[in-house]
């Protein structure tokens, strides 16, 4: 059994090796390999979890160690594998739905000729996150922290041709380097505190080591969290990935990579839980990205930067969750897991609507294709109701968990934070009703494109549609079943651990405050777009609509934080360099030119005259010795 | 005879040995008077010798007419080729190593 686990991450790595090697005979069969060998991950990941299933609660756990991967002395780094239910869940969710994002990548990357390659990224992309959430240490965790990092980037610059596609893809690396230097330096600081990085000593000994420790590798831990995860501060590369092929961006967006932030919070839980400090400053994160994702999704018209903020927005509910300490950890991993249904069913329908559309990406352009496109109107639907929390659906169960959650937090910070959650469903509720009132219902606006090609939309072939399908299923029936008799609380309480906070308002009064929202949202935006005609050309806005626009001037911060920062800081260098440090050296050899042009002139080329100072210096070694004896 | 009169001998000859070699332009007359001033150094060392009672001194000046012998052998040779070649045993003219 235990053998099994590593199969699940070298399957998918056998994948990319064939398909990234393989050639060009590959070409026509590779699109079926990388997804059967997916599948086949899947497969095994479905064994395990029927094995786990039949053992008890605490012996759920299987470990392994693989070898010794850097013995040196006292020092051991060894490639080890751990799967208990956190695991069990992040392997069904990436592999399941990382399948039928290969699925659908058949049908959607149909026509491109580097498809084997893409096939291979993705296969990569998959085993770099399974080598993330099965690691039984740091150190592991950050090869497949650093393996999601590469994959990332090949792949959102998939399309390199493109100078906006090679730009996104230098940003996201570049954004998630800074992040990654917050993993080292808390992989570090645990080696010095605990002497291992071992998932086991490290969280069991974190009671014992004192609190400002566990508070600095919290927040480095948190500065990991935000750069993958796409947390304010570090969330401007993920409307820019955007330029990815689309079945990447549902991949990054529902199954790996952005969900690694919350699985190391919550698996790193024991070292949050010591450090209040560390624990406030997550759930800060998690409600300003949240409410900070959910007004940029408002502002846009690319349907799928729409999406992205959307997704920015998600995490932050789940970060969020996992801030609050046990009473949070099990909801912000249910509402990834139907997270990963409800925007992988989004993204996937957003692409379909593209496919039909000549990739067009501004939904001012689209309207009125409910009639054209079935199938991805019903299974987008579906996920639209999941996503805004409408009653019975996924979404419903995992975000009012949340809301619930943050309220029991207590206190005014509890109000806060449970506010915001509101606030951030009730956004939320808008700007998904918008996207889907753009796309999908009114009057045709669509345009031709640059060709002069008037659009025939057509629904998708059905390598396409059928996982929409399975994923609308998800998307409406997971949270339903999560919830049944608390059934995902219970599965993972052995790991992530459960306390009940002291909520002062009742779960009744929640979802009904969350019902309120929710309508007012769906109300807002169709009095905006459903009532009155939508411009193709989008106006120009209050000071608000052209700031979210702008990603709220997050790439503008930068710029002038750290871009010109840099420049000001590298010039500076540059001038102390030219004046100070050069102008010793060069001072320096001027003075001893000098001196010696001017010594250079005792040497005239008279003999004579060197005699006299030969003479000259005689006497006064004499004279010296003489006088040194006299006295 | 007092030896101390010795002294007095030698360091007039080095002194008309120094002004020799400061004064004259000929390289010959040069080296003759660095001679002198060798030999003005051996008589001291053997007058000391003597004031003393023990030979230090004599073997000294042994070492120094070898040294001084060796010294006119290469000296000789040099100014009498650049005799040879410029025609003049001028020290002043000698100035061509001076950049």
């Amino acid at each position: 059994m235990e053998n099994l686990i590593g199969l699940l991450v070298l399957v998918p790595l056998l994948g990319a090796g064939v398909l990234l090697c393989g050639g060009r005979r590959l070409d026509s069969s590779a699109p079926w390999i990388g997804t059967l060998l997916a599948a086949l991950s899947f497969v095994i990941g479905a064994v395990l979890f029927a094995g786990m299933l039949g053992r008890d609660g605490e012996d759920r756990e299987l470990g392994t160690t693989v070898f010794s991967w850097v013995p040196v002395g006292d020092f051991r780094a060894d490639v080890g594998f751990q799967l208990d239910q956190l695991s069990m869940t992040f392997v069904l969710l990436i592999t399941g739905v990382g399948s039928l994002i290969h699925l659908y990548s058949i049908g959607y990357m149909a026509h491109d000729e580097r498809r084997r390659r893409f096939f291979g990224y993705l296969n990569l992309f998959l085993a770099a996150m399974l080598l993330l959430v099965v690691a039984d240490n740091y150190l592991l965790l950050y090869v497949g922290w650093e393996g999601v990092g590469l994959a990332s980037y090949l792949l959102i610059g998939f399309w390199q041709h493109k100078p906006s596609a090679a730009t996104a893809a230098k940003k996201a690396f570049l954004v998630n380097r800074v992040g990654d230097v917050g993993l080292s330096i808390a992989i570090m600081l645990m080696f010095t505190t605990f002497g291992t990085f071992a998932f086991g000593p490290v969280l069991e000994g974190a009671d014992r080591a004192g609190e400002g420790k566990l508070t600095a590798i919290g927040l480095v831990l948190l500065l990991a969290a935000c750069g993958k995860s796409a947390q304010v501060p570090l969330q401007s590369w993920l409307g820019d990935a955007m330029e990815g092929p689309t079945p990447v961006s549902a991949l990054i967006h529902a199954a790996t990579m952005v969900t690694a932030g919350v699985y190391l919070i919550t698996r790193s839980g024991a070292i949050f839980d010591g450090a209040p400090d560390a624990q406030t400053a997550v759930v800060t994160v998690g409600a300003v990205t949240l409410l900070f994702g959910a007004i940029v999704g408002c502002a846009k018209d690319d349907i799928k930067k729409a999406l992205a903020g959307s997704t920015m927005s998600q995490i932050g509910y789940m970060i969020l969750a996992a801030g609050l300490g046990p009473i949070g950890y099990a909801f912000a991993i249910m509402h990834l897991v139907t997270h990963g249904f409800f925007k992988a069913g989004l993204f996937l329908g957003a692409g379909s609507v593209m496919h039909g559309m000549n990739d067009e990406v501004d939904m001012r352009r689209y309207g009125g294709l409910r009639s054209y496109m079935p199938v991805t109107f019903v299974t987008f639907g579906l996920g639209y109701l999941a996503i805004i929390g409408f009653p019975g659906l996924s979404g419903f169960f995992s975000k009012d968990k949340i809301i619930e959650a943050a309220f029991a937090k207590g206190g005014t910070e509890g109000w806060i934070l449970g506010g915001t959650a509101l606030l951030g469903a009730a956004i939320t509720a808008y700007y998904m009703t918008r996207v889907m009132i753009l796309t999908f219902f009114g009057e045709k606006r669509w345009q031709p494109d640059a060709a002069g090609e008037p659009p025939h939309p057509h629904e998708s072939p059905r390598t396409m549609t059928v996982p929409m399908i399975v994923l609308a299923f998800g998307s409406v029936f997971a949270g339903g079943l999560f919830s049944l008799n608390d059934a995902f609380l219970n599965w993972l309480e052995p790991v992530t651990g459960h306390a009940e906070g002291h909520s002062p308002v009742t779960a009744v009064q929640v979802t009904a405050a969350t019902m309120v929202v929710l309508f007012v949202g769906v109300a807002l935006a169709w009095a905006q777009y459903g009532r009155a005609p939508v411009p193709v050309t989008a106006p120009r806005g209050n000071v608000l609509v052209r700031a979210a626009r702008r990603d709220l001037l997050q790439d503008d911060v930068n710029h002038i934080v750290l871009v010109r920062g840099g420049e000001h800081l590298t010039r500076s260098l540059v001038y102390l360099d030219h004046t100070v440090v050069d102008g010793v050296v060069n001072g320096t050899a001027a003075s001893v030119g000098g001196l010696s042009g001017r010594m250079r002139r005792l040497q005239n080329g008279f003999a004579r005259s060197y005699a006299v100072s030969m003479f000259g210096g005689a006497a006064v070694l004499v004279a010296a010795t003489l006088l040194m004896r006299a006295v | 005879m007092n030896p101390v009169n010795y002294l007095y001998l030698a360091a007039l000859l080095f002194t008309i040995g120094a002004a020799g070699v400061l004064i004259r332009r000929n390289a010959i007359v040069i080296f003759m008077c660095i001679e002198l001033m060798l030999n003005a150094c051996n008589l001291a060392f053997v007058t000391f010798s003597r004031m003393h009672g023990n030979l230090d001194g004599q073997i000294i000046a042994f070492f120094t007419m070898v040294v001084a012998a060796a010294e006119v052998v290469i000296g000789l040779a040099i100014i009498v080729t650049i005799f040879r070649s410029r025609h003049s045993a001028s020290v002043d003219d000698a100035g061509l190593l001076k950049l």
